[in-house]
């Protein structure tokens, strides 16, 4: 989509580098700021390819019209051409084709910031201060603290919470993602436990609540603080990462560090964190709530497991649910009559640990089961593969339903939830057979 | 202090806060659109209103802009509001 040209340009950038002095870390604080004066912003002069150009029907169908429309290859420093959802601050979904293995490449790992304001951070100057009424003692880390710890790896899926929110009907107000609002990395780094270890917890803790380098544009919008329960705090998986498969984290994807929750939503997995502080009373802030929260009991199999932060309403979205997708294949592909068509995907969930991936050609009549490739952990992306050969031509819809070894299963109708969280019906793919 | 020195320019300039690399959004150019940008184009790039449409009812609109004041302290004058309101939802909803 070229946007019809528009008038004369006259935007002066300026940076703006501020350095911030807060609780004794120092955070370089870098800005671009365009003012135009009482002009109109002009478009690029070199005509942007939309996403529906560059990939015709890879798109799914079921997005907005104007997601559709807006949404462009492009890429952001560091990373690869993504889906473009928003430029500022970044979404940016990764393409089906980066999930056909189980490990996504850093450069093409999804972004996702809820804040305008994010700084570039100095790793050497980078220091996460440790501490909280709910703790008997406080320490400030610096990056060299961290590697100097016992560290450890999990390979983990971030799925933001909100994935495949776009594919709602009806459509629900957000980032309308598709598909690829998630990744799986091998995550190093140290457990938050031994952190916490160090500061000692009071028997009165409840949450242990993140902040990181990123922040609004307005001082009066409420940061991304987040929190977790001590419990989950102290699970052997729950880690300060400092490394993603092998390298330091892209500056996208939280340089320095970030916490890791396996088997949670990304909301909780906060980047360029600088805080980490126990508290005796619940984290009430604006993105712990009414952010992030589904209705009571609209999904009976998802384990409550936050109980500080629940309400008779509402509760904090938790745990991912069982889910899968079809990655050999792009919707609308074209496949050969009477020859064997290999289907290939990806099934996670919340680390119970995917049992069964089913796989129907029959628009769901009957459900082979589909083979299971390699298994790098309870909380990773873990490949299926299924062949069969395809014998009239036109037509042919391929569905997947994973299930987990607690009996959860993909379901077959959407759970309507006002945010647009916890997408996980079956998928059902279409092909062409010629 | 930047972080004042930006809410200055809200009040007083069209303001628009850029990333690198990210390129300007062209919506319709009707009546209001000023409004937009220099109310919601401080803190976001204005794609989010051509992704979420159109399916947006005025209902969805006016929550949006609501949000965007009480729970996220955009400061936006009253009239403004309503302008991007009708601007929105004559454009961008259904």
């Amino acid at each position: 989509m070229s946007g019809p040209p528009v008038s004369s340009m006259d935007i002066r950038t300026f940076r703006l580098d501020q350095e911030v002095a807060d609780s004794g870390r120092v955070v370089s604080r870098r800005r671009f700021i365009a003012v135009a004066g009482a002009v109109v912003i002009t478009a690029s002069t070199s005509p942007r390819v939309t996403l529906a150009e560059a990939l015709g029907s890879k798109l799914p169908g079921a997005l907005p019209e104007g997601t559709r429309t807006e949404a462009l290859l492009d890429a952001l420093p560091g990373k690869k051409p993504l889906i473009k959802l928003s430029y500022r601050p970044p979404n940016y979904e990764t393409p089906i084709e980066y999930f056909r293995t189980s490990i996504t490449p850093n450069d093409a790992f999804f972004v996702r910031y809820h804040l305008s304001d994010i700084p570039e951070v100095d790793a050497a100057a980078w220091t996460v201060a440790v501490g909280g009424e709910g703790a008997t003692g406080q320490i400030e880390l610096t990056l060299d603290d961290l590697q100097k710890m016992p560290s450890v790896e999990v390979v983990a899926v971030n799925q933001c919470s909100g994935n495949r929110r776009g594919l709602f009907q009806p459509h629900v107000p957000g980032v309308e993602w598709g598909y690829g609002a998630m990744g799986c990395a091998r995550w190093k780094g140290v457990r938050l436990k031994d952190v916490l270890d160090k500061i000692g917890l009071k028997k009165e803790a409840i949450e242990i609540v993140f902040n990181g380098a990123d922040g609004p544009v307005l001082p009066q919008t409420p940061d991304f603080i987040k929190s977790i329960p001590v419990w989950k705090a102290l699970e052997d998986s729950t880690l300060i990462a400092y490394e993603m498969n092998g390298q330091a984290l892209p500056h996208f994807n939280g340089f320095p560090a970030r916490i890791v929750v396996p088997g949670w939503t990304g909301t909780y997995w906060v980047k360029h964190v600088t805080s980490i502080k126990a508290v005796t009373k619940p984290e009430t802030g604006f993105w712990m709530n009414p952010a992030y929260r589904i209705p009571v009991g609209k999904f009976p199999l998802v384990t409550r497991s936050f109980t500080s932060q629940e309400t008779t309403a509402n509760v904090p979205i938790t745990e991912m649910v069982v889910n899968s997708l079809i990655t050999s294949h792009v919707e609308g592909a074209s496949v050969k009559a009477g020859a064997a068509v290999n289907i290939g995907g990806i099934a996670w969930d919340a680390g119970y640990g995917v049992s069964t991936v089913d796989l129907s050609t029959d628009r769901g009549r009957t459900w082979q089961r589909a083979k299971l490739g390699e298994d790098l952990g309870r909380f990773a992306f873990r490949p299926f593969s299924y062949s069969f050969t395809p014998r009239k031509k036109g037509g042919q819809i391929v569905m997947a339903r994973a299930a987990n070894k607690i009996g959860q299963t993909q379901t077959t109708e959407l759970i309507l939830n006002p945010a647009g969280y916890h997408h996980n019906v079956i998928q059902s793919l279409a092909l062409n057979v010629t | 202090m930047v972080r004042i020195s930006s809410v200055a320019l809200f009040a007083s300039l069209f303001a628009i806060t850029a990333m690198a690399g990210e390129e300007p959004i062209q919506l319709k150019q009707v009546t209001g659109l000023d409004k937009v940008e220099t109310n919601c184009g401080g803190c976001h790039s204005l794609d989010y209103v051509i992704m979420n449409s159109p399916f947006p009812t005025g209902g969805i609109w006016e929550a949006e802009v609501n949000k965007m004041i009480k729970a996220f302290g955009a400061p936006i004058a009253e009239p403004d509001a309503k302008v991007i309101l009708d601007y929105l939802k004559e454009n961008y909803g259904r």
